[in-house]
């Protein structure tokens, strides 16, 4: 037997098997990642091709310069989002599983499908029902200003308004992976470690703080990597509460793409503006597990 | 000291955070905690609600002097959606179509990469898994014009192919499969191996069936977020008998502006089919994100 046949009938099996999954990954992800970088340093036509643009980077200058600086706008807006929702997602994730831990098996199962529920229906329903919640005559929200005495609020077409009501939207779209994920989290935390915080004299707060908290940073920093990507990548949500934007006060860095090269056919601009998306989340992932890494294992 | 004995034989998970050295601490702190967990299940579950007590009411000519938070559990809504709308079973079935066919892919792709990577020893094991793994970073976004000029080229636009090949590739499915797989014994495989079975046979009968809660996990999720995806389907499809349901229910939005019957029916119908779902296997939900499956 040849040294080929040898190594075939050792491994071939095993490559086999990841064949399927290698092909798609090369043909639906690298090769449209290397060739989304080519366009970007193109002027891309369907019908002509791409040419390239001069200077090089004459895509990325055109979206940070031109354009009636809608694309810093929209960056601007997303960094808006991503910070509001990141940390209320957190915050509310932490404190949720926090007061669902005491409670018995069968009540904790129950809070965490609740706030479960929404999340396996679409961004795009839930962004449609806010839509509605905002209306200006039917919204629940606008009966409520209401019945408060408040003056009427333009939730959706203010444009200083309608950016922090997408935001506040999706802030009250409550971080079900957060809680589930923060809840398993806690009940692995070994129980000698809060009689010894308990027998150190520490109140119940302090217990949580000093304890729970920073055993939970590996989660945490999950998910802070998580939502931040997730809130970067905000689409949906706003593509469906303002179809056609409030001025540029709701454009987003996703929504720019598609309009870019779904609306405007413009593909040069739209991948050099989806890579400046790529380089923001690799840098902000990247800084994110610095500053969050963690030694403690348990 | 005694009482604090008591209290934790009463409420052995209180100690977690909510044990006190005094009874009456813990009662203060139960009531802002119960208080608390209501008024935020109310917030998650409003607007979904909200969603549905519309949609179950006809729709009047003026806005009622206050909202309407009880619904009639009348159909004339859901009635006019399927006079008005003649595509909207269309993007149902298509919804169905795509979602089946990209889950089944999954299953045995994932399964099939998740097993090799967790059991089985070749070269380029760690290079190939970490390559992988890696495009875990990219946003998809990156992907759409290459995506949109290959499908274009194949005639693959508006055709639901288009949302199917690209959809077979998702990292976290092999991710999950060969988390799972590596807690699996490999003395069984040795067994099977010894008892005469073939690779495929030790996939088939001893990989495959263990797998199982893993693999329920992966396909309730890749079904999900298949029905619910929007952003590629509305760039790969053009016609309307086309669409699938969020596309659809998108464009009800333009299409009766003023019927809102119609688009809060239109989205309901699309939202309910999830959440029965999510209801009868809640479990394997909950389960499945633990394993790191999705985000939400």
């Amino acid at each position: 037997m040849t040294s080929v046949q040898t190594f075939i009938k050792k491994y071939g099996w095993a490559y086999l098997f990841i064949l399927p999954s290698l092909i798609t990954f090369a043909l639906f992800t690298l090769f449209p990642v290397i060739w989304s970088l080519i366009i970007s340093f193109q002027d891309y036509s369907i019908v002509r091709g791409g040419t390239w643009v001069t200077p090089f980077y004459e895509n990325y200058r055109i979206s940070f310069t031109m354009l009636n600086g809608i694309f810093v706008t929209a960056i601007r807006n997303t960094v808006f989002y991503t910070i509001f929702t990141v940390t209320a997602n957190i915050l509310f994730g932490l404190i949720l599983a926090s007061l669902i831990q005491p409670l018995g098996n069968r009540m904790r199962t129950f809070f965490r499908a609740a706030y479960y529920l929404p999340a396996v229906t679409s961004a795009l329903i839930i962004g449609l029902t806010w839509a509605y919640i905002y209306n200006a005559q039917w919204g629940f929200a606008t009966y409520l200003t209401r019945a408060l005495g408040l003056p009427p609020i333009r939730f959706l077409s203010d444009p200083d308004i309608a950016l922090p009501a997408i935001t506040l939207s999706a802030v009250l779209t409550l971080p079900a992976t957060a809680v589930v994920l923060y809840s398993a989290a806690m009940g692995s935390i070994p129980r000698e470690y809060y009689e010894a915080a308990e027998l150190d004299g520490a109140n119940p707060i302090q217990r949580w703080w000093h304890v729970t908290v920073p055993l939970l940073k590996s989660t945490t920093l999950y998910l802070v990597v998580l939502y931040t990507i997730a809130s970067f990548e905000v689409f949906e949500r706003i593509y469906i509460m303002v179809p056609s934007g409030v001025g540029n006060s709701t454009q987003t860095i996703v929504t720019q793409i598609y309009a870019n090269g779904f609306k405007e056919f413009e593909f040069g601009v739209a991948s050099a503006q989806a890579f400046v998306l790529f380089a923001i989340i690799a840098v902000l992932a990247i800084f994110q597990f610095r500053v969050f890494r963690s030694d403690v294992e348990y | 000291m005694a009482s604090k004995a008591n209290d934790s034989s009463v409420f052995p998970k209180s100690e977690v955070i909510a044990a006190a050295p005094r009874r009456a601490a813990i009662n203060v702190w139960a009531i802002f905690a119960w208080v608390v967990l209501i008024i935020t299940t109310i917030i998650a579950l409003f607007p979904m609600y909200w969603l549905f007590a519309n949609a179950f009411t006809p729709i009047l000519a003026t806005p009622p002097l206050s909202p309407i938070l009880i619904p009639a559990f009348r159909l004339d809504n859901f009635e006019r959606l399927l006079a008005n709308n003649k595509f909207y079973i269309n993007w149902m079935i298509n919804s169905l179509v795509v979602a089946f066919a990209i889950t089944a892919f999954h299953v045995v792709f994932d399964t099939l990469a998740g097993y090799a990577f967790a059991k089985k020893r070749f070269p380029g094991r760690n290079l190939f898994f970490i390559l992988i793994l890696s495009t875990l970073m990219i946003p998809i976004h990156v992907t759409f014009i290459p995506l949109y000029l290959i499908n274009r080229s194949l005639g693959l636009i508006d055709s639901l192919w288009a949302l199917i090949l690209p959809g077979t590739a998702w990292v976290f499915g092999i991710f999950l499969m060969r988390q799972y797989i590596q807690t699996l014994p490999s003395e069984l495989i040795d067994a099977a191996r010894i008892d005469g079975a073939s690779e495929i046979g030790v996939f088939r009968h001893v990989i495959f069936p263990l797998s199982m809660p893993a693999i329920a996990a992966l396909a309730i999720f890749t079904f999900v977020r298949s029905w619910n995806d929007f952003l590629w389907p509305v760039i790969a499809l053009n016609k309307p008998q086309n669409y699938t349901l969020t596309v659809g229910v998108a464009n009800l939005q333009g299409e009766f502006m003023t019927d809102w019957g119609i688009i809060f029916s239109g989205a309901a119908l699309a939202a309910l089919p999830m959440i029965v779902f999510f209801l009868l296997f809640q479990k394997y939900f909950l389960e499945g994100v633990r394993m790191g499956a999705l985000k939400g």
